[in-house]
């Protein structure tokens, strides 16, 4: 340790800038990597982990601050320009192609030739290849087809490829979580072995297990902020999370309210492949339900399930004290279940039509005359109501809704299912996109909803929009529901305690 | 400030210059400066019976234009259009011919059969997943191997049906434009034109097949029957399809069953020329009937110039590519 700290940096990032119309994305932030270290960098989602690394591997352009590289300051134009210093990332998503083998996988574009460069050095690929698995010690076969692998295995492949560039930094991004346990050991093997071969690690995570196990230091980032690096092994977890999360909570709105005992919505049992497992919750008329959790631990998953978009495996979804069959989102609409999707531009609205025709699309067949003509001044009236109500501003009601903001789009969306008359309302993520003032009006509007007797799920990545809206909070984990906590007395770290516990580390 | 935003929605209405309207405008301007372009260079080219011919040309691809208009708003496609019409011909013979029934049954019959090949293909589409180009694809084989098998591949005569003839683009009972006639077969295009567009503007079947073109899923999670209105919006297009049987059976005065291969490209082409969007959600009826003209317009003007026959298909090509890139680029632009 004391002899590795002498090391000099393989990666130097200082003040580094970084803003995307109208958000700073990066505000002066520090980074830097010594050969053979893992770093692991965490904050919440949307610290700005993401786009420091984005930086780093040449995809976006700093808007300031200086990247040196073995000293040398360098400016990184293009992926390609990162990859030739010996950058690599490993993204969440793998980016192979699916029907072409590891060998192919990994020399794509750079394919040994032979016959004056005619043909493909079949040959001398899957010799090339097999020398990095061996490097790695890892048992792929160079001829295999890459879709038809196991995720762990597409990941050693995707490894594989950034070392034949000679990678010395290797950016892993979550790489963990779509594997197993014993997966999980294996790519520790492969990333001790990548250390001692002076490979730099920049580990990308939530998950507090794994930075203990195999990080060296971690760096802390939120709100676009560096805020700590600390030595891994010394730092308590709480510690930790409380950098991450941060914030001063004392003068911060918390959910007052209740809701009623009505019991409105109650699932039991859900199961969902490996998303959704064993999933039990109830809700009542006038509350709201927050489901807090990493991304990936299930919650759009349930959401969705519940809404009929996606099948069960097994469950019972009980609305009013009776069982529903739910399988389409017809069912679950006519069941008074509406979902309003974090995607709205392609789950919420149709961006192309108007402002009119969004609001009213789910209930255009109560505006039918009988020779199937539509009663075009009456959808334009309520249209032109829940405009008012809600206070949308566009200019008129046959606006295209791509040319509204990000908070009257939210606000369509919301007048669609109000005129729908449903009382279950899913939001899932209800202000990712929408600015800071209009965030404040959602809140509102989503409290005034609940106090008229809707019975509301909040889904939010965001832990402060969790407790200022919850009066109950489900926090998930890898599709369980770890934990439930009382919205009123609920603290940052409570939900991220819950929220990093894995299935094995609480059994 | 709220307030002000409140009044003004009040107030608003739909913009004119929308892109729809925009290229339906860059369409009609193309068709004019062609007008004006075989009037000027080509001698016989602005005379009343070459006008009448262009139209008569028109009838047909029109008709299987507007029927494919439908499919590709709707964000699908369908290749069979040639073939169901050709078919559905098959069906109007046999009932009158063979059958010996009346007209109206005739003209029934087509179009029930149409409707009823389109129904089939959109639940595939809608049911088994199946893309609409490969469903559409196999109906276009399957509905021209029907057509042969029913018909014993030989064509079928409508010598017991005077007044079948009446429906052709050559006939003509009125004189609305005076010394130009317009032909039975071309106001059929136009009626026909006129109620799709009242369907696809005015009824809740045009608004949920903009829906379905614009975005299919959010219609879906919106709780709307997304399998039911794509298989009645095949089912409309095979329905028109019957109705151009019916035109280009009468023009033969007979069904045809080796007919019908190659139409759909050029009903596909008239709906892209007139700015319909193959990625779905955006188009126009009336734009299709211009984009149906241009066609029409371009092999006719070329053929009068003397120019080649082969050209003129390579021209349409052209035609089709820089139709698109307007419409790409017009898109950029909004």
């Amino acid at each position: 340790m004391t002899d590795q700290s002498s090391d000099p940096f393989v990666i130097e990032m200082r003040g580094v800038e970084k803003s995307f119309p109208g958000v700073r994305a990066l505000q002066g932030v520090r980074f830097d990597l010594r050969p053979g270290e893992v770093h692991a960098l965490m904050g919440e989602n949307g610290a700005g982990k993401s786009t420091l690394m984005k930086i780093l591997t040449g995809v976006y352009q700093p808007d300031g601050g200086e990247i040196r590289v073995d000293g040398q300051p360098v400016s990184l134009p293009s992926p390609q320009a990162a990859q030739s210093l010996g950058i690599s990332i490993i993204h969440q998503e793998l980016f192979l192609m699916n029907h072409l083998s590891a060998a192919q996988n990994i020399f794509i574009g750079r394919e040994p030739r032979k016959g004056l460069g005619i043909f493909v050095d079949e040959a001398r690929l899957k010799r090339d290849a097999a020398a990095i698995f061996r490097r790695m010690r890892v048992d792929i076969d160079p001829a295999a087809e890459v879709g038809q692998m196991m995720v762990a295995r597409q990941q050693l492949v995707e490894i594989a490829k950034a070392l034949s560039y000679n990678a010395r930094v290797l950016v892993m991004d979550e790489p963990t979580s779509a594997l197993n346990e014993t997966e999980v050991e294996h790519l520790f093997g492969v990333i001790d072995d990548l250390k001692r071969n002076g490979v730099g690690i920049v580990y990308i995570t939530h998950r507090m297990d794994e930075v203990k196990r195999i990080a060296d230091r971690v760096t802390v980032m939120r709100d676009g902020q560096y805020i700590d690096t600390l030595p891994a092994a010394e730092t308590p977890m709480s510690t930790i999370i409380q950098l991450m999360v941060g914030r001063e909570l004392a003068d911060q709105h918390r959910a007052t309210g209740q809701g009623t005992a009505h019991e409105v919505l109650r699932v039991e049992g859900l199961n969902r492949g490996p998303t959704i497992r064993n999933v039990s919750f109830r809700l009542n008329k006038g509350e709201i339900l927050g489901f807090a959790g990493l991304m990936g631990a299930g919650r759009t998953e349930v959401a969705r399930a519940i809404f009929g978009a996606d099948p069960l495996d097994s469950g019972a979804i009980h609305i009013h004290g009776t069982e529903r069959k739910i399988a389409t989102p017809a069912d679950a609409v006519a069941a008074g279940i509406a979902y309003l999707s974090e995607d709205r531009k392609h789950f919420g609205l149709v961006t192309g039509m108007s402002v009119r025709d969004n609001v009213t699309m789910a209930s255009w067949r109560r505006f039918v005359s009988r020779a199937l003509f539509m009663r075009d001044d009456a959808l334009g009236q309520v249209a032109q109501d829940y405009v008012r109500k809600l206070k949308v501003k566009t200019p008129h009601i046959h606006q295209e809704t791509r040319l509204l903001s990000g908070g009257n789009q939210q606000k369509v969306v919301i007048a669609k299912w109000l005129l729908r008359d449903c009382d279950i309302l899913i939001f899932d993520e209800p202000t990712r996109g929408i600015d800071v003032g209009a965030k404040a009006e959602i809140y509102r509007l989503l409290e005034d909803l609940a106090e008229q007797g809707k019975a509301i799920i909040v889904i939010s990545s965001e832990l402060p929009e969790v407790l200022r809206l919850s009066h109950r909070i489900a926090v998930m984990c890898e599709g369980r529901i770890t934990g439930e906590l009382d919205g009123r007395t609920a603290t940052q770290e409570d939900i991220m305690t819950l929220a990093t516990r894995r299935a094995s580390a609480a059994a | 400030m709220t307030d002000t935003a409140v009044q003004t929605a009040a107030a608003g209405k739909p913009g004119f210059f929308t892109t729809s309207t925009l290229q339906k405008a860059v369409a009609f301007v193309v068709l004019i400066a062609l007008l004006a372009f075989f009037s000027l260079f080509a001698p016989n080219f602005a005379t009343g019976s070459n006008m009448v011919g262009i139209m008569q040309a028109t009838a047909v691809n029109g008709v299987l234009g507007v029927a494919v208009t439908f499919v590709i708003i709707s964000g699908g496609i369908d290749l069979s259009v040639g073939t169901m019409m050709t078919l559905t011909a098959v069906m109007a013979g046999i009932i009158l011919t063979n059958l010996g029934m009346p007209l109206p049954l005739g003209i029934l019959g087509a179009i029930a059969s149409g409707a009823l090949m389109g129904a089939i293909s959109g639940t595939t589409i809608a049911k088994l997943k199946i893309p609409p180009f490969i469903a559409t694809l196999g109906m276009m084989q399957i509905a021209r191997g029907l057509a042969l098998v029913f018909s014993g591949a030989k064509p079928i005569y409508f010598n017991d049906t005077p007044n079948y003839g009446l429906l052709s683009p050559e006939s003509s009972i009125t004189r609305l434009i005076p010394g130009i006639e317009i032909p039975n077969g071309v106001m059929i295009m136009f009626i026909v034109a006129i109620i799709a567009s009242i369907v696809l503007n005015r009824t809740i079947i045009g608004r949920m097949i903009f829906a379905l073109g614009s975005n299919e899923e959010a219609a879906r999670l919106s709780g709307i029957n997304v399998d039911r209105w794509k298989i009645l919006t095949y089912a409309i297009c095979g329905g028109i399809c019957g109705i151009a049987g019916l035109i280009v059976s009468s023009r033969l005065n007979s069904a045809q069953p080796a007919l019908g291969l190659g139409y759909e490209l050029d009903a596909i082409a008239a709906a892209v020329i007139g700015g319909t969007s193959l990625a779905g959600g955006r188009g126009t009826v009336i734009g299709t009937i211009i984009g149906a003209f241009i066609m029409s317009v371009l092999t006719n003007g070329l053929r009068v110039m003397g120019v080649l026959e082969e050209w003129k298909i390579v021209v349409t090509g052209v035609i089709i590519i820089v139709a698109v890139f307007i419409d790409i680029v017009l898109r950029k632009k909004a």
